[in-house]
């Protein structure tokens, strides 16, 4: 097991190499001096001077690329434009917000969507089945956006059970994640019910009820089983995508974390932080894809030897 | 009295009848095979008495079903359950595909022991590795605690018998328990499950093809065709006075050790599709005797020697004989 | 491809008909929308601000006065372009791009794969934001993003396909008859392999729509005072205690036009029987 997780945190290298290196090519591709696009508005001649040697803006590409890489190795991800500050601490200040909800969301969009879609697959035709499906082909087509608005609208303005916005207490959490919850339980039902219903036709399954198993035992400890590795492998792709959601919901409910400061950098074109969320996200994005793929040899011998 | 006695026993999934009114018994200690080309309803009639036709959409529209003096038709399915792997037990036809995949082999032998004995985790994988040695498993003990992709095929069909075998049951049913397997390996599986067999007193329901397993093994035939039993008759009686054509054609198609490789011969024409069965005798298409009552009448199983055979040619010739003296 | 006969099975199954109705209505109302819309999409009036859904203005008005029905059927028209622009730009670069990597094979075919697999475990969200960080705010720059963030789906599902046409003998026999690669691919292969991609595709548009109602809602796409559902509803928050309506219904717009495409995609699928194709690329 140690061997399959080092053999896969090294594929991962070159990963994070190709995606440093788009990341790091924004400021250079964006119209205008790369200068501009990391100094601070209002600096003196002198300061962008400063800036330019500190980044090495006038040698080749390559040799700036390693500059900022070795940068980013200490912890360096530059300064701020707007906010005035190293984005390293921004980010320090940002990312515990956007961890908690996104884990969240994660284990909620796991734990409900493999509950409804086992129960659909158990109870297949019937009115739970098609309850299940309903609320599948809404989370995968309602936008996530404005279902939080609507979560907003209903929940904090009209009934007040909630905080509309910000982070304040734990209960500032529920409707987040609900919100991100219903697109990643959809994602999850789907994908346990489908699977289950493959699975139980399979032949062991036909053996195991000729052994006399009662029928809990077999959908539960065996199909189910089963069904659990077609699920991590989405969840492990889609990883991404409930950490995506997050950068969304974020902005809807004002709360911070990196989608927010994010976006906000985006409107603002505050590159250096730019740089640094996206940076921070695809990293989210690697290790959830790593994280998957450890779950997935967990359950099934047959992938630890592949790759183990 | 009869282990298992099944009588008239008719089957439908959706509007198709893949079972005609089967009929055959199964007495304590006998081995009887089940015979017939794919599509015969083999395995159907093997589902039937496992009670799970449910699962493939099946069900009994009439007869009865009698294990032990159990109206099985009619027995709810808790003790139906009660009685699968443990009086009743199943050796399936694909063993590459009968084992669950991602659970080690001792556990899936062990479960029938703790689910039907009682047993304790530890005694049943005890249990469980002496039966795998009484099936000539070689480091049982290690193999107890393999994944199925780890095995042959030959090992994963003794794991699939140790599995049948794990709760002494009273009938086995083997469902072309060799079919999946290397040439070599059959005449070897079959062996070990008929020794076993023998050995325990064990009733077995042997469902093949080939008519040289059935007689490697059997003591009684059902010769099964197209849904409808074609003949029944001890084993030497089968071999020795053939009723029914189609039966003769299944002893001329044994392979014989001394013909040419490539020389094998198959029975003339294609087994009929259940959605479109022929009327009268379903053989008559492919039937070398055929004659015109065969298309327009079903030929009822009647006595014939020492057995039973549904057709129209042999009752005539029947006659015949009487007739001239 | 679709037979006319298939196409008729699919418009006379409830959730066929029901969803091409829906879809219809949706195309008619971005092609005439100056048509349609009973006042322009621009005319501010602050007088009238946030007022009720009312006969004079069936769905209210924003908070700059304008007619909210006016600037959703223009809506419709922003929205449905600017997805199916970009999912045809990204069908046809990753059908080329799948269709060649995987008839020549070799380093590029390698190339191909690995910038997909490197794409594919990131959201497109995710990558429409770098996008839109290098080209800048606009519904341009949507589209492009778009186009780039669905293209990995489309060049993986192409490739997939040509392989497992590639070895079937009918190329070989065109080949060997002296055939160009590009007669062999365009001609050929692309045409067998199109119906999964082209279903693909359909069901893209409507993420595509929710896509770029997301950037739209950050402020990065159609910008002021080009109407669109997502943009729509960014300045709608704002008025969430007064004037909820101007949140609801381009809301309802996205999911109702999103669950008909799904919705026509799935008996598509189902008629064509091409599921299984979909699912293991």
């Amino acid at each position: 097991m140690a061997n399959f997780l080092i053999k896969r945190l090294v594929l991962l290298i070159p990963v994070f190499l190709v995606v440093s290196v788009i990341i790091f090519m924004i400021i250079h591709l964006v119209p205008g001096d790369p200068i501009d696009n990391i100094v601070q508005i209002g600096s003196t001649p002198q300061q962008k001077a400063a800036l330019t040697a500190k980044y090495g803006l006038d040698k080749p590409l390559i040799v700036q690329y390693a500059i900022w890489f070795g940068k980013l190795m200490t912890g360096d991800l530059g300064e701020a434009i707007i906010l005035r500050q190293p984005v390293s601490s921004l980010i320090a200040q940002n990312l515990p917000h956007s961890l908690i909800l996104g884990s969240l969301a994660l284990a909620f969009s796991t734990v409900v969507g493999i509950a409804t879609g086992a129960l659909a697959a158990i109870r297949r035709d019937s009115w739970v089945d098609r309850t299940v499906m309903a609320v599948i082909l809404l989370g995968s087509t309602v936008p996530s956006f404005w279902l939080g608005l609507l979560m907003i609208l209903v929940f904090a303005v009209h009934l007040g059970w909630f905080p509309v916005s910000g982070a304040r207490s734990w209960s500032a959490l529920v409707l987040p994640v609900l919100t991100i919850g219903l697109g990643g339980v959809a994602l999850v039902a789907r994908v346990t019910r489908v699977a289950m219903m493959d699975i139980s036709r399979r032949d062991f399954v036909m053996m195991l009820h000729a052994k006399g198993v009662p029928p809990w035992r077999i959908n539960l400890q065996h199909i189910l089983r089963h069904a659990l590795l077609p699920v991590v492998t989405i969840l492990s792709l889609r990883i991404g995508w409930i950490l995506g959601g997050a950068v969304t919901i974020e902005y809807v409910f004002a709360r911070p974390g990196l989608g927010s400061l994010l976006i906000t950098s985006l409107n603002q074109r505050d590159y250096p932080v730019v740089q640094g969320c996206l940076l921070m996200l695809a990293i989210a994005v690697m290790l959830g894809t790593l994280l998957g793929d450890v779950v997935q040899a967990l359950i099934d011998p047959r992938v630890r030897e592949r790759t183990g | 009295m009869a282990l298992l006695s099944v009588t008239d026993l008719s089957v439908s999934i959706g509007r198709l009848k893949p079972l005609d009114g089967i009929s055959f018994d199964i007495g304590k200690g006998e081995i009887v095979g089940m015979v017939g080309e794919s599509g015969s309803g083999k395995s159907l009639t093997a589902m039937s008495v496992m009670g799970l036709l449910p699962l493939i959409g099946g069900k009994m529209t009439s007869g009865s079903i009698r294990f032990d003096g159990i109206d099985l038709a009619t027995l709810p399915e808790p003790r139906y359950r009660a009685l699968r792997g443990r009086r009743i037990a199943l050796i399936s036809q694909n063993p590459m595909t009968s084992l669950d995949p991602i659970i080690r082999i001792g556990a899936q032998i062990d479960q029938v022991g703790i689910l039907h004995l009682g047993l304790s985790d530890a005694a049943a994988k005890a249990r469980s590795i002496d039966i795998m040695r009484q099936l000539r498993i070689p480091e049982a003990a290690t193999v107890h605690g393999n994944y199925p992709h780890q095995l042959s095929g030959g090992m994963k069909q003794r794991v699939v018998i140790a599995m049948a075998l794990a709760a002494d049951p009273e009938l086995m049913i083997a469902d072309e328990p060799t079919t999946a397997l290397d040439v070599t390996i059959q005449a070897q599986i079959i062996q070990i499950v008929v020794d076993l067999v023998r050995e325990r007193g064990l009733s077995l329901m042997l469902i093949t093809h080939d008519m040289g397993v059935v007689a490697q093994a059997c003591d009684k035939v059902v010769v099964l065709y197209a849904g409808r039993v074609a003949e029944r008759n001890g084993i030497d009686a089968i071999f020795g006075e053939p009723q029914h054509p189609y039966t003769r054609e299944l002893i001329r198609c044994i392979p014989r050790h001394d013909q040419l490789r490539g020389s094998l011969t198959g029975i003339p024409g294609a087994v009929p599709s259940v959605m479109d069965y022929p009327s009268g005798c379903r053989f008559h298409p492919r039937c070398a005797d055929a004659l015109d009552i065969c298309a327009g009448a079903i030929p009822a199983l009647e006595q014939k020697a020492a057995g039973f055979a549904a057709c129209h040619a042999a009752i005539n010739a029947a006659g015949k004989v009487s007739a001239h003296g | 491809m679709v037979k006319s006969s298939s196409l008729r099975t699919i418009l006379l199954s409830p959730r066929g008909g029901i969803s091409a109705i829906v879809l219809l209505v949706v195309m008619i109302c971005a092609v005439f929308a100056p048509l349609i819309a009973p006042y322009a999409y621009d005319i501010q009036s602050l007088r009238d601000a946030n007022l009720n859904p009312s006969w004079k203005n069936w769905m209210g008005t924003d908070e700059f006065g304008r007619d909210l029905l006016s600037r959703m059927i223009y809506g419709a028209r922003t929205s449905l372009s600017v997805a199916l622009t970009a999912i045809s730009i990204s069908v046809a670069i990753g059908m080329s791009l799948g269709a060649t990597a995987a008839y020549f094979g070799g380093a590029f075919d390698r190339l191909v794969t690995a910038a997909v697999d490197l794409t594919w475990s990131f959201p497109e969200i995710l990558i429409a934001l770098i996008l839109i960080a290098i080209i800048g705010p606009g519904l341009n720059s949507t589209m492009i993003a778009i186009s780039i963030a669905y293209l990995a789906q489309f060049t993986r599902l192409t490739r997939v396909q040509i392989m497992a046409l590639k070895s079937e003998t009918y190329v070989e026999a065109t080949r060997s008859l002296g055939a160009g690669h590009a007669h062999i691919i365009f001609r050929h292969l692309l045409p067998n392999a199109l119906t999964p991609v082209i279903v693909a595709g359909m069901l893209a548009t409507g993420d595509a729509i929710i896509l770029e109602a997301t950037l739209g809602f950050f402020g990065l796409g159609a910008q002021p005072p080009t109407p669109s559902w997502g943009a729509m509803m960014s300045s709608g928050t704002a008025q969430i205690f007064i004037a909820p309506w101007i949140i609801i219904f381009p809301g309802l717009a996205i999911a109702i036009t999103v669950i008909a495409i799904n919705l026509f995609g799935d008996a598509v699928i189902d008629v064509l029987d091409i599921r299984r194709q979909l699912r293991d690329s």
